[in-house]
């Protein structure tokens, strides 16, 4: 996919891209591409700027820094992080896929249909659950056949079954109609298989690169079977700079780079960035060996969430 | 038929509430209540402006109530006050510079309880004119800008995502909301106009289960009001401004016992239904 993704159209490229408010860049230097039929994620911590990037590289946010191209006439489909709708405000969730468009009844009964929430067509939105509103909005956003989608956590508040589900979706989304997808996630270890580059993200761009491998843990096999392991992978990113308070970034063998997330200074960054970031993620496999108790701890703690949310 | 004034203001009152039920819709949807009475505060100093430089009565008010729109716009991006002091601010300010200057203007004689409460039974042949003319321009410019407007309601970063210009639709939004003001403080009066629109809207939320049914509900309530109201000032010999208000009241208040009843009986059909 990554081949083919290579000689496709650009649909939207930010270069240096930042955003300054009250005296702080939020985000700085960031490098994004996405082309049409790939999927870019977008991981971080909270707070790390992944919105605001989404928001910057499709144009409802203006960069104090840096340039975005996108191409003519490009379509999106957008799936914001947050979306409350006032309880005045009556709608349905078929009320709901017509908001920024004209479609017909079976073009909406479809799209509802692959989400898998059909039997709530009539359903006031107020009243579905978080994880059938995030449905009910990724069809929405699905429906006008955008060239690219923009993700913003939209598997929040679904479950960890529904969330295979809805990866599995988002691919088959991709693979369908060739839009260019770019997804927004909290989760650092979970990401799709399919993600074409994963940008991790904290202020700056700290590594960027293709989850080479799926690491399944026997308990997560146990969980959601081998079909499951296929769709997801476990992307380790190990952290070999730690971020100061003051914005600064200490590098592991405790060296601090001055202003890294200055934007005039990003050159350097990136630099220190790509000699430190790629020989932690080349070694997957040892990599995975060695904090294995870890994931299984984790995967432990999703069963048990899993669990609750039945 | 129209030689009759309580016929000429019934006419008038169900041509403007038809108005402002669709209108009050998304006043109460992007909880701008608080801004439209602000506008309305506004339009006495429009009042005093117009006699003052001797322009038409609706031109001035629709001028000022634009600007005072503009003025909190410009204000919010500063972002030094919260927008609730902010409307604060506009709204008893231009009230009170309304007021003053009118008392300075010895040589023009004002019915201020006619603009603070409305004079619907005096209301004129080219008044329903203005009404019918200017509501017709203001629910057309509604209904063709209806999908724009609504999707910038429900959320302005995912309108403009995708290709839509939700800043164009507030402002807009807030044009046709001094246009109303303009054209109905004759009937009900500035400090009665956010009523009318606003207890409609809230009204027939209970019985509606898409915006276009809200605002099609809002407007058949609104006209009951007008024509209840009217009857009963009449009957009452109540003043008919502050009437009108109170049946919309009244209306909102047997939602309030029926429309819970009725939602419960829907639900019920609905779940039986599936």
């Amino acid at each position: 996919m990554a081949q083919a993704a290579a000689t496709s159209k650009t649909l939207v490229e930010a270069k240096g891209i930042g955003l300054r408010r009250s005296g702080r860049w939020l985000v700085s230097g960031v490098d994004l591409a996405v082309k049409a039929g790939e999927i870019v994620t977008l991981i971080g911590p909270n707070g790390s700027g992944k919105s605001t990037t989404a928001k910057i590289t499709i144009g409802i946010q203006k960069p104090d820094s840096g340039q975005v191209t996108r191409a003519k006439g490009l379509r999106i489909g957008y799936v914001p992080q947050k979306l409350t709708i006032d309880w005045t405000l009556p709608l349905t969730v078929t009320r709901l896929m017509t908001l920024t468009g004209r479609y017909s009844t079976s073009e909406v009964t479809q799209a509802l249909e692959e989400v898998g929430i059909a039997h709530l067509a009539q359903a006031e939105v107020q009243h579905l659950s978080g994880g059938e509103f995030q449905r009910a909005l990724l069809a929405r956003a699905m429906i006008g056949k955008p060239d690219l989608l923009v993700l913003d956590e939209p598997v929040q508040s679904v479950d960890f079954a529904g969330e295979v589900a809805l990866y599995n979706l988002i691919r088959e989304i991709r693979d369908r109609t060739n839009c260019g997808i770019l997804l927004i996630s909290h989760d650092l270890h979970v990401v799709m298989a399919e993600t074409d580059t994963v940008v991790c993200l904290n202020g700056h761009v700290c590594c960027r690169g293709t989850p080479e491998s799926v690491v399944a843990s026997p308990e997560y096999l146990q969980l959601f079977g081998s079909r499951a392991a296929e769709t997801l992978a476990v992307y380790r990113h190990h952290h070999d700079h730690t971020h100061l308070p003051d914005g600064r970034v200490q590098r592991a063998d405790g060296v601090i780079l001055g202003d890294g997330h200055a934007h005039g200074d990003h050159a350097h960054c990136d630099h220190s960035h790509q000699i430190l970031c790629e020989p932690n993620t080349l070694p997957e496999a040892e990599a995975g060996a060695k904090s294995l108790p870890e994931s299984v701890a984790e995967d432990q703690t999703r069963e048990s969430e899993a669990a609750n949310a039945r | 038929m129209l030689d009759d004034f309580f016929v000429r203001a019934l006419v008038a009152g169900v041509g403007l509430a038809v108005v402002t039920g669709p209108l009050g819709c998304f006043i109460v949807w992007r909880r701008m209540a608080y801004f439209g009475d602000t506008m309305s505060h506004s339009a006495l100093l429009g009042v005093a402006l117009a006699f003052l430089f001797d322009i038409n009565l609706i031109l001035g008010v629709f001028l000022v109530a634009a600007m005072v729109s503009v003025a909190l716009l410009l204000l919010q991006r500063r972002g030094a006050l919260s927008t609730d002091a902010l409307l604060g601010i506009l709204s008893h300010s231009t009230l009170a510079l309304g007021l003053v200057m009118v008392a300075f203007m010895t040589w023009v004689r004002i019915d201020l309880m006619g603009f603070l409460f409305g004079d619907i039974l005096a209301v004129s042949r080219p008044d329903i004119l203005v009404i019918y003319a200017g509501g017709a321009l203001i629910l057309g410019l509604l209904i063709w800008m209806w999908r724009p407007l609504l999707a910038a309601t429900v959320s302005s970063e995912l309108a403009e995502a995708e290709g839509m210009r939700p800043e164009v639709s507030r402002v807009a939004l807030m044009l046709l909301m001094a246009c109303v003001i303009a054209i109905a403080m004759k009937i009900v009066g500035i400090l009665l106009i956010t009523a009318l629109l606003i207890i409609p809207a809230a009204t027939a939320r209970r019985f509606a289960a898409t915006p276009e049914q809200m605002a099609v509900t809002a407007s058949v309530l609104g006209a009951a009001a007008v024509v209840g109201g009217l009857f009963g000032s009449l009957r009452f010999d109540t003043p008919s401004g502050p009437s009108i208000v109170v049946a919309a009241l009244a209306f909102f208040l047997l939602s309030l016992l029926y429309g819970g009843r009725l939602k419960a009986r829907l639900t019920a059909s609905n779940g039986s239904s599936t």
